[in-house]
This record gives C-alpha cells, sequence and structure tokens, in this order.
C-alpha cells in the first residue's frame, strides 16, 4: 500500500517536521495587547482615553513628587526652596507627624506607649486573625484591653489588674455554674465579677501610685490614635452588642423582639453625626447630676451603639441564611436555646457575616473621622485645626490630606484584603 | 391507666416561672420591660433634675424667633430676619437637593463604573478598580474636605476679564469660578405652561405607545420599533409647540457685570463640593453593586438566551438586565439612603443643610440643644423609614413567586 501512495503522490514528507513556533500576532505580548486593549475599535478607543487619562495623571503627580522638599521651616522656606518650580511641601508632614499621629496634646515623651500599644495591638489581634497561631497567643489577647488602658492613659497598674481579676473571677464563676444552666452562669459571672471590682475598688484606692506611668487625660489623645481608639473599641464592643440583638431580634419573645427592632431602626435611620451631636451636648443631660463623663466616653458609646445596630443587621442576615434544618436539628438533640444557640446556630451564623461585619468594621472606622466634627481633635481634625491655621503652614493642602488618605487607605484595604482571604479559607462548600 | 387519665392538674407553682418553658418567656419579658422601664425613668429623672439645675425647660418656641442669620444657598425666599423655623425648612430642602442631585450622578457613575470594571479591556477594568478601591478606602469626610479644596482653586470671576482671558466659559454659557459655578437660568415666557404641557403630554404618548407595542408582541408576535418612534414622540411635538408658541422658553445667561458674574443660576461653591463628592464616593459603592449584580446572573442564562436566538442586546435587555436588577436594586436603594445621611456632612464644608442650620447655628444661638437634635433626629428618621418602605414595596414586587 504504501508503495502504490508513495508514486500516486508527487511527495511525501517521511520525517516529523519539527515544532514551528506559534505566528507572531498569536504570542506573547502582541496577542495579550490584541485580546486585552485592542479587541475591537470601542475597546481600543476606550484603552486609549484611559491611557491619556493615566499619562494626565502622572504628569501632574509625577514632578510633584519627585520636587518635594522634605525638610523646611515652614511653608515660606518650602516655596523659597522649590523656588518656582511645581513641588509637594511633604515638610509638613515631617514637621507635624507627631500631631498627626498622637494629637496635639499627648506628652512627646510618652510616645513609646501609643507605639508600644500599637504593636501590641497587632500581636494580641493575631491569634484571632489566623486561626493557625499557637493557642496560648490568646492570653495576651485577653489581656491587651487592661494593658493598652494603661499604656494610653497611664495611672497606676494596679486599676487595670483589678479590672482583670474581676473579668477572671467572673468567668471562673461562669465556668462553674454554666454546667446547671446558661443563664445562672452568665449571671452568676457579671455578679461575680461586678463583687470583684468593688473589693478591687478598694484596693486601687489605697494603691495609687504603684507602677504609676504618666496620666495622660482623655481630651490629649487625639491625632490618628484617636481613630485607631474609637475605631478598635468600638468594633469590639459593638459585637456582642449586635449578637444579642440579632438574637433578639429573631425572637419569639414580643417586647424583647420589639425593644431590639426599635433601637436597631432608630439607630439605622439617623446619621452618625446627630448621634455624634448627642453625645457632644445632649447625653450629658441623662447622666446622674454632678457626675461629669469624659466626651470620649460618652463618643464611644454613641458610636457603639451605632455600629452595634449595623452588627446587627448583618448577623440577622447570617442568621437567616441559615438552613432552618440546623435549628431543627440542635432541637432534636434536646438542647436548650442557649446551647442550640452556643453550639449549632452562632458559629455557622457568624460565618456567613463574616465579610459583612468586616464592611461594617471598615464603615465604622472610616467613620470615627466624624469626631472632627463635634471638635475633637482626630487626624481630620488636627489637619483642619492646628496644621491649617497655623502661621506656618497655612496654604498647605494636599500634602497633608494625601497624608490622611494614605493612612486610611492602608488600613482599610488590608482589612478588606484579610476578609477576602478569610471567607477563601472558611468556604467548606465544594465549587 | 383511669389513674393517669384522673391525675389532677398540676396547680402553678412559682418555680414554673423559671423552670418551665411555657412561662419562662414571659418572666423574661416582664423582667426585660422591668429593666428597660426603670432605665428609662432613672435616664428621664436626671434630665429634669439636670434641666432644673441648669434653669431650662424643653419648649419648641425657639422656633418661632427670629433667626438673624443668613443662609448662602436657598431654594425657598430667605432672609436674616425670618424665623428658626424658616431656616429649618430651608435646611430641610438643600438637604433634599443635594441628596437628589447625588443620586442621579452617582448613579450615573457607579452604574458606568460596575459595567466598564467587567470590560474585557485590561487597562480600563483596572483603572476602574483602582477608582472604586480608593474611594471605598478612604473616609468620606476627607473626599469632601478634598473636593472642597479643590473647588476652590477654581479660577476666579476676574480670570474670565478682559480681551484675552485667562479662563474660558464652557461652551460659552457655563462659568467654573471659585464663587461657584453659573449657568443658564431658564426663562418662562408666557405660553410657555402650554410647551411644558405638551411635553408632559408627549411622555404619556410615548408611554401608551411602547404599552401597546408590548402588547402587540404578546399577542400576535409582531415586533414594532421602540427606540425611535418613543424618541420622535418626545421631541417632536414640544419643538413644534415651541416653535408655533413663539420661543417662549428663553434662557438668562451668566455674564460678567463689575466683580462677579450676574444672571444665570449661581451654584455655589459648597453644594458643588459636597455633590461631588458624594456622587464620587458612593458611585464606588454602587459600582461594586452592579458588578456583583451582574456577575450573580448565572452564564447559563446567557448561553441559554443565546441557544434561543436572542441577539446579544437582547440576551442583556431581555434576560440578563431583569435579574441583575432584583440583585442590584436593593443595596441600591441604601446607597440612596446612605447618601442622604452622609449629605449631614455639610457642614465640613459650610453647605446650609438641615445639619448645619437646625443642628448647627440654631442650636448654638438658642442652646435648645434637645430639642434641636430631636428635631433633626425626627427628620432623617422620616427620611429613611420613607426609603426603606419604598425598598419593602419593590423587594416584595420583584420576589420570586415560590411555590
Amino acid at each position: 500500500m504504501s508503495d502504490t501512495h508513495a508514486h500516486s503522490a508527487a511527495f511525501v514528507r517521511t520525517e516529523t517536521l519539527p515544532e514551528m513556533p506559534p505566528p507572531p500576532g498569536e504570542t506573547g505580548i502582541v496577542k495579550w495587547l490584541r485580546a486585552n486593549l485592542f479587541a475591537n475599535v470601542p475597546n481600543a478607543i476606550l484603552t486609549l482615553v484611559s491611557l491619556w487619562a493615566i499619562y494626565a495623571l502622572l504628569a501632574g503627580f509625577i514632578p510633584w513628587f519627585t520636587n518635594a522638599v522634605w525638610s523646611a521651616e515652614d511653608i515660606r522656606d518650602c516655596q523659597a526652596q522649590l523656588d518656582g518650580t511645581r513641588g509637594a511641601c511633604f515638610a509638613v508632614i515631617s514637621e507635624r507627624w507627631h500631631q498627626l499621629l498622637f494629637g496635639i496634646a499627648y506628652p512627646q515623651d510618652q510616645y513609646w506607649r501609643p507605639i508600644l500599644a500599637f504593636i501590641l495591638l497587632f500581636l494580641s489581634a493575631a491569634p484571632l486573625l489566623f486561626s493557625k497561631l499557637p493557642r496560648n497567643l490568646l492570653v495576651l489577647t485577653l489581656i491587651y484591653p487592661f494593658l493598652g488602658y494603661w499604656l494610653l492613659w497611664g495611672g497606676t497598674i494596679v486599676a487595670p489588674l483589678v479590672a482583670l481579676a474581676g473579668v477572671l473571677v467572673g468567668f471562673a464563676v461562669y465556668q462553674r455554674l454554666v454546667t446547671g444552666s446558661f443563664a445562672m452562669g452568665f449571671f452568676g459571672g457579671i455578679a461575680a465579677a461586678f463583687v470583684a471590682w468593688w473589693i478591687g475598688g478598694f484596693i486601687t484606692g489605697a494603691a495609687e501610685g504603684v507602677l504609676a506611668l504618666e496620666p495622660v487625660a482623655s481630651r490629649d489623645m487625639g491625632g490618628f490614635m484617636l481613630n485607631m481608639i474609637l475605631g478598635t473599641v468600638c468594633v469590639s464592643l459593638s459585637l456582642p452588642i449586635g449578637i444579642m440583638l440579632a438574637l433578639g431580634r429573631q425572637s419569639d419573645m414580643i417586647i424583647i423582639k420589639w425593644i431590639c427592632v426599635v433601637f436597631i431602626e432608630f439607630i439605622r435611620g439617623v446619621p452618625l453625626i446627630t448621634l455624634l451631636f448627642v453625645a457632644s451636648v445632649v447625653l450629658a443631660y441623662f447622666f446622674p447630676p454632678g457626675t461629669n463623663q469624659d466626651l470620649i466616653l460618652r463618643v464611644i458609646i454613641m458610636i457603639t451603639m451605632f455600629s452595634s445596630a449595623y452588627i446587627a443587621e448583618v448577623i440577622r442576615g447570617g442568621l437567616a441564611a441559615l438552613p432552618r434544618g440546623q435549628y431543627e436539628a440542635a432541637d432534636s438533640l434536646g438542647l436548650d436555646y442557649p446551647q442550640a444557640m452556643r453550639l449549632i446556630v452562632l458559629p455557622q451564623a457568624l460565618k456567613i457575616s463574616i465579610p459583612g461585619i468586616v464592611n461594617v468594621a471598615v464603615g465604622l472606622f472610616k467613620d470615627t473621622t466624624l469626631v472632627s466634627v463635634i471638635s475633637m481633635f482626630d487626624l481630620v481634625g488636627v489637619v483642619r485645626g492646628p496644621i491649617f491655621s497655623s502661621t506656618e503652614w497655612a496654604g498647605v493642602y494636599w500634602e497633608v490630606w494625601g497624608f490622611a488618605a494614605l493612612l486610611f487607605f492602608i488600613v482599610c484595604y488590608s482589612i478588606s484584603q484579610y476578609s477576602q482571604w478569610l471567607e477563601r479559607q472558611l468556604a467548606t462548600d465544594h465549587r | 391507666m383511669s389513674a393517669i387519665s384522673e391525675e389532677a392538674v398540676p396547680s402553678f407553682r412559682l418555680s414554673m416561672l423559671v423552670y418551665d418553658t411555657r412561662y419562662r418567656s414571659l418572666t423574661f419579658q416582664f423582667i426585660a420591660l422591668a429593666v428597660l422601664i426603670a432605665f428609662m425613668a432613672f435616664m428621664g429623672m436626671n434630665l429634669v433634675r439636670n434641666l432644673a439645675a441648669a434653669g431650662l425647660n424643653i419648649s419648641y418656641n425657639f422656633l418661632g424667633d427670629t433667626a438673624g442669620y443668613d443662609i448662602n444657598q436657598t431654594l425657598i425666599d430667605y432672609t436674616n430676619q425670618s424665623t428658626h423655623q424658616r431656616a429649618a425648612i430651608v435646611g430641610i430642602l438643600n438637604t433634599l437637593l443635594v441628596a437628589f442631585l447625588g443620586c442621579v450622578t452617582a448613579t450615573v457613575l457607579g452604574v458606568f463604573a460596575g459595567i466598564l470594571r467587567l470590560s474585557g479591556n485590561w487597562l480600563v477594568a483596572k483603572l476602574m478598580a483602582a477608582y472604586v478601591e480608593a474611594f471605598r478606602n478612604v473616609p468620606v469626610l476627607i473626599w469632601i474636605l478634598i473636593i472642597g479644596t479643590v473647588v476652590t482653586t477654581l479660577p476666579a470671576p476676574s480670570a474670565y476679564r478682559g480681551e484675552t482671558p485667562d479662563s474660558e466659559m464652557l461652551f460659552g454659557v457655563i462659568a467654573l469660578t471659585n464663587r461657584g459655578i453659573y449657568i443658564p437660568a431658564p426663562v418662562w415666557g408666557p405660553g410657555s405652561m402650554i410647551v411644558v404641557a405638551a411635553f408632559i403630554l408627549s411622555i404619556l404618548g410615548a408611554i401608551m405607545y411602547r404599552r401597546y407595542a408590548t402588547k402587540l408582541l404578546y399577542d400576535t408576535g409582531k415586533l414594532l420599533p421602540m427606540g425611535w418612534p418613543t424618541l420622535v414622540i418626545l421631541i417632536v411635538p414640544s419643538l413644534l409647540v415651541f416653535f408655533i408658541m413663539g420661543r417662549p422658553i428663553g434662557l438668562d445667561y451668566p455674564a460678567l457685570q463689575g466683580f462677579n458674574f450676574q444672571g444665570g443660576i449661581q451654584v455655589q461653591r459648597p453644594l458643588i463640593a459636597l455633590w461631588l463628592a458624594l456622587s464620587i464616593y458612593t458611585g464606588a459603592f454602587i459600582a461594586e453593586n452592579v458588578r456583583a449584580g451582574i456577575l450573580a446572573v448565572s452564564k447559563g442564562q446567557t448561553e441559554a438566551a443565546s441557544a434561543l436566538g436572542l441577539r446579544p442586546n437582547r440576551t442583556m435587555s431581555l434576560v440578563v438586565l431583569p435579574q441583575a436588577l432584583r440583585v442590584i436594586i436593593p443595596p441600591l436603594i441604601s446607597q440612596y439612603l446612605n447618601i442622604t445621611k452622609n449629605s449631614s456632612l455639610a457642614i465640613a464644608v459650610g453647605y446650609a443643610d438641615i445639619t448645619a442650620t437646625l443642628g448647627g447655628i440654631t442650636l448654638n444661638q438658642t442652646g435648645r440643644a434637645i430639642e434641636a437634635v430631636l428635631l433633626l433626629m425626627l427628620f432623617y428618621l422620616v427620611i429613611s423609614l420613607a426609603i426603606s418602605a419604598v425598598m419593602n414595596v419593590y423587594n416584595k414586587s420583584v420576589a420570586l413567586k415560590e411555590r
């Protein structure tokens, strides 16, 4: 057969051809450009428009950035150094970075305290964020709130120690009683903690100067530190409150349900700024006469209420998304309500709600800038007040706003990236 | 057996309030209510005592007093001799104005950015991703203040003067200055109402034509063109009436006179800053909602539509969009709510919205903190409850009819 074929055809190749490279238009950068940038005419126009936009942005930004002056006395010195060329005056940041980060009144020789508190915040949040880390680190997480308070506000270490001891006593009592019933453990634990704090109050009163750091008043907190304090404290406080509100809203008990509904809808219906007005001008009327609470404490109360209403709605979504069968399965195992919630429902519902909770947390952290409106000196407040109104730096805008925006961007973007990573880690469904 | 059936019904014991699940919820609710009432009473008593100590009372009479301050941008007549109530109404209207404008532009911006982020064009998709991330991760207050600074860098009115001015008016009619933007104002001449009526009638006509075409399509399968007849019905009759009536609607163009522009409508700088900032900021969020909505429609739907022989644009309008809108609209409406609430940041750029008038100057002048903040909250609460009512109606109307 092969002979006849060889004779009937003029030419038969007998050896395999070597592999040829693909045609130049179908490979490498050309192919990529064609597929992704110049697929058709409208696409090509879009690409050109985008290129022009990027060029316009960079053409303005790069010379401004590279000509920047990093050290100068004031804005006139800066302009003298620039000598007519367009350039940034980042000297304002190298000059005033401490105000931007720590506020105007925090004692300068104590800056190591907020810095240490900031580093410890990461260390103590790490075991919560990454479940692969050794569980022993959770001890640091437990003591961090007290340690952080002591570092930032100063005073004797006995007060936070007593607070910690109260929590530990409460937890021990809870552990002992919870085998009987959850309610007993819960309320017993709280009662025990209060007793411990009451007793501890006498010790604190006696031990005024034990291991005391220089005390810093609340009104001296400021700058980005204040945003961080408000963000962390309010988010951590609002999580448990939000869970309770969400459970209350799902509850069969009419009165409790309506209390929760009214609270959540009221808080969600008004802007945060009105709640901050309440904190600054109204709330004082509702405290017992003669007591004078810190503005920062009043603001923390209002922001916590605000964020717990939003977190409650997110968690309610998670509770509703859970299949009915999970609730029924818990009932059929004979678990009572607290057991069913703690062991079956909440772990799953919270997992579903993580993206939403992180969104609320990021939104809340951004909203902490609103306290500048009620004349607290957070990052935005410092920028608008002491920096813009100073004689040295009046007229510097973009550098400071860029710095402020960058700080927020770094924090918020990394939180949202973390949340996406966590979602992938927790995905147990098979796709 | 009989012993069991004759067993007496256990009488009520006090311990059942705690251990019997039938009564326990009642106990809890009673305790919760008692705690709540006690808490409220405690707060109320504190309030009364604090007010008495400060020599104050709760009264809304201050609303009738003369406000005594000026507001730069008002939709209704207002002078500094008007009452605080009038100032509050000016504030309400200003809030609604910036919220409305912000919703419109944010939607347009968000839909564009959301669709472009899904585009096959790599560069455009990345640019839109950068826009969305940059605006979502920086506080809106900072954006408002940044854009508030940007608008101060617009040229002064004097830059438009002279033979060879430094700045040109946009299209010869719009002046962008650091005192605000001047746009032409419509002048309603005699007979202009007839033109407006004609336009409203032609909108009705267009709707009726579209209904008729849809009905014809469903009844007989005959496909009438939709796009250009609608446009013709909308435009042609109004234009005809406009010219027949002798062009009753004119435009009053802004012109430079002395140190400032005269004529036209002046849109003040704070309004522009707030409007732009809210639109761009919320546009980033809406872009994410739009993207999520389009991605939520499974690819099988598009493929099924193509398998039925629908062309790509019909696939989009008949199959993908209706399903995507079901996902997009609820978060979109809550973004509108967010714009309304975020417009309260107007106080940072000096725009006289309700928070700046009632919650700002009025509060500071009269010292009526509780009343002013209460009224302020009430206003926002009414707005947001109204918007959520609309949302509930919509959700009901598009909910999947499940059996």
